[in-house]
């Protein structure tokens, strides 16, 4: 077990950089999300750290012992990749015995930790298998006996579950993030599924095109998003963007409507309102002229345009709502829920 | 295609037994060559049912001097020169390949390309192009009249080496990462990975490599001289030569039998992989 340590790390390909001065400290036994968009930079974080990557500068430290020039298999990691990689030659026990072997560990004790692991993960009946006779989810869980039988002080997994059906995967993710808490294992796991970072993730590094957005829990993310990106990511459906003008501690939307809670910002804004923290008020400011509802069941989205512009407002209300298309309904917000972002520089306005 | 008419049936079938029978009378008439006497062969008609000399035929011709009054070593001897022959060029060629196809494939060192393409061109240099020079460097090497002189300068294969690098760029990159993260150095990763996951590829290209060994012709011709180290090919040439009265057919055909069994042999053994290697695609 061992904290990580990511200072200035910056990756470049040929001329190319894709990872921007990176700096992150991981705690021991902290499970880390990393999200963003597809080709942010996601699996070459990763990679690096597993030392599968060469560091282009900067420098990562596991535990006290900086990593940079180690070769992965004495790094003291494990990693589970997105389509697996098990060996179709080997048994399922080959699979997970072959790390073992290299280093030369005691026949006795590799069969013990391989039971140990197939015990946890219920994998013991499939022992004697080729991965190819395995259904995809038996494999997943091949692929992370394969990393637990290593007992490594880091976990990496690379969208461990994108192969995975909508069910199996909130599954997987469940047994995954038990798993880790019981080990106890520093683990950082790539996804580009917000809700998977959501659920997993003791606290979430979110990137963006090489930059890093924003690293926390994913209550702060939700609360309170340092950057537009991570506002419109985090949360779904996601949130609502009305330019605004500020000043004086009010904001005047598009259609010349007014709020009160505006904080310290003043000139245009743009004003963030996630869909679930519209309040239905018939004398409400802001009024959205309906176009479409969507059913969910327990709740309904409401889809229209803020009146009078074309700024495309949604609103997730409790219950069932109808109403024809073209009907004003009115909103409120509280000042609580209200997130002011410059729109120049994409930053949170702070209060 | 799959119609069920019974006269296409009937049509496709005698389409195929016409096939076979033209492939197998060939074959059909030297085994029966070769269980005649000699004086019977000479006479026309030749005989297309097999007589009762197949035994006779069989001792002399493996056991016995072969061809009567001439110097000609012994056919079990052809045919374990052969058999040698044909085992050193086909492993040979298997793992001189293997391992500059590994070389090309997974090592970053400079002028890579250039080494795949210098072998790559060696394909325009069979052997027979090369071979006034290349019998210079074997004789130079004291190598004629040996195994070795067989066999080397056979065994350098650009085809091998291609179909391997083919092979290898199919193996996802996770399995070299994940055997990386294992541990395993790259010759750990070559034996315990790659070999296993080349497997039907490497049976299959044995066995067109053994018959390609097998079936040489002019480079054993060219560098042996000793009756002890001619090869099967080689001899059944020679025996229709050698005598100065008419051909002794049972015999040169008994030599012809035996020297089909081997290649035969290695083909059926390795049927399954051999189609396997050919078409599996998944790995
Ligand atoms: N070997 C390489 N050579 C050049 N550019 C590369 C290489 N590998 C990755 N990149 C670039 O680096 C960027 C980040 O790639 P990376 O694989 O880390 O994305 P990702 O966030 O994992 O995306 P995804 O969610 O699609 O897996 C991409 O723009 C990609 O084009
Ligand atoms: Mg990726």
């Amino acid at each position: 077990m061992a904290s990580i340590t990511l200072k200035d790390l910056v990756k470049t390909y040929g001329d190319v950089e894709v990872l921007h001065h990176v700096d992150g400290a991981i705690e021991d036994g902290e499970f880390i999300v990393i999200v963003g968009p597809s080709g942010c930079g996601k699996s070459t974080l990763l990679r690096m750290v597993a030392g599968l990557e060469t560091v282009t500068s900067g420098e990562i430290r596991i535990g006290e012992k900086v990593v940079n020039q180690l070769e992965p298999a004495d790094r003291d990691i494990a990693m589970v990749f997105q389509n697996y990689a098990l060996y179709p030659h080997m048994s399922v026990r080959e699979n997970m015995a072959y790390g073992l072997k290299i280093r030369k560990i005691g026949k006795a004790e590799i069969e013990r930790r391989v039971q140990e692991a197939a015990d946890i993960l219920e994998i013991g009946p499939y022992l004697d298998r080729k991965p190819r006779q395995l259904s995809g989810g038996q494999r997943q869980r091949v692929a992370m006996g394969r990393a637990i039988v290593r007992n490594p002080q880091v976990f990496l997994f690379d969208e461990p579950l994108s192969n995975l059906d909508a069910k199996l995967r909130v599954q997987m993710r469940l047994e995954i993030r038990k798993l880790q808490q019981r080990l106890g294992v520093t683990s950082i796991y790539v996804t580009h599924d917000q809700v998977e970072a959501m659920t997993l993730g003791d606290r979430l590094m979110v990137l963006n095109g090489g930059y890093v957005e924003q690293f926390g829990t994913p209550i702060e993310l939700y609360d309170r998003p340092a950057t537009l990106f991570v506002a419109g990511f985090i949360g779904s459906p996601s949130m609502n963007f009305l330019p605004a003008t500020a000043g004086g501690g009010a904001l005047i939307l598009g259609n010349g409507a007014s709020l009160q809670g505006a904080g310290h910002a003043s000139g245009s804004v743009t004003l963030g309102i996630r869909p679930e923290h519209l309040l239905p008020d018939e004398n409400g400011p802001i009024r959205v002229s309906v176009q479409l509802f969507e059913q969910l069941g327990a709740n309904t989205l409401v889809h229209g345009v803020l009146e009078g512009t074309e700024t495309d407002v949604v609103a997730s209300l409790p219950g069932h709502v109808s109403a024809d298309p073209g009907t004003i309904m009115g909103f409120t917000a509280p000042a609580k829920d209200l997130h002011v972002f410059d729109p120049a520089t994409g930053r949170r306005v702070e209060e | 295609m799959i119609e069920n008419r019974p006269i296409l049936n009937i049509v496709s079938h005698v389409v195929l037994i016409f096939g076979v029978l033209i492939v197998a009378l060939p074959i059909w008439i030297t085994f029966v060559a070769a269980t005649h006497d000699p004086v019977r062969m000479t006479q026309a008609p030749i005989p297309m049912l097999p007589g009762g000399y197949f035994w006779e035929n069989f001792k002399q011709t493996l056991f016995g001097g072969g061809l009567s009054g001439t110097e000609t070593a012994p056919v079990w001897r052809m045919l374990l020169n052969s058999l040698f022959m044909a085992l050193m060029i086909s492993f040979g060629k298997i793992a001189i390949s293997l391992l500059s196809a590994f070389a090309i494939v997974y090592f970053k060192f400079p002028f890579r390309m250039g080494f795949f393409w210098l072998i790559f061109i060696t394909l325009m240099l069979p052997v027979e192009v090369r071979i006034l020079p290349t019998f210079e460097v074997v004789a130079d090497l004291g190598m004629l009249n040996s195994y070795w002189g067989l066999s080397i300068p056979l065994i350098a294969s650009a085809t091998a080496t291609f179909m391997f690098r083919q092979v290898f760029l199919t193996i996802p990159d996770e399995m070299l990462e994940s055997a990386r993260i294992d541990g395993a150095g790259p010759m750990r990763f070559f034996w315990d990975i790659l070999i296993p996951l080349s497997r039907t590829n490497i049976a299959a290209l044995f066995v067109i490599l053994f018959i390609y060994g097998w079936n040489q012709y002019l480079w054993p011709l060219l560098i042996t001289t000793e009756t002890d180290m001619t090869t099967i090919v080689m001899s059944i040439k020679q025996m229709l030569e050698a005598a100065e009265q008419s051909p002794q057919w049972n015999i040169i055909m008994m030599t012809a039998l035996l020297a089909m069994i081997p290649p035969v042999f290695v083909v059926v053994a390795m049927q399954r992989l051999f189609v396997q290697g050919l078409t599996e695609t998944d790995k």
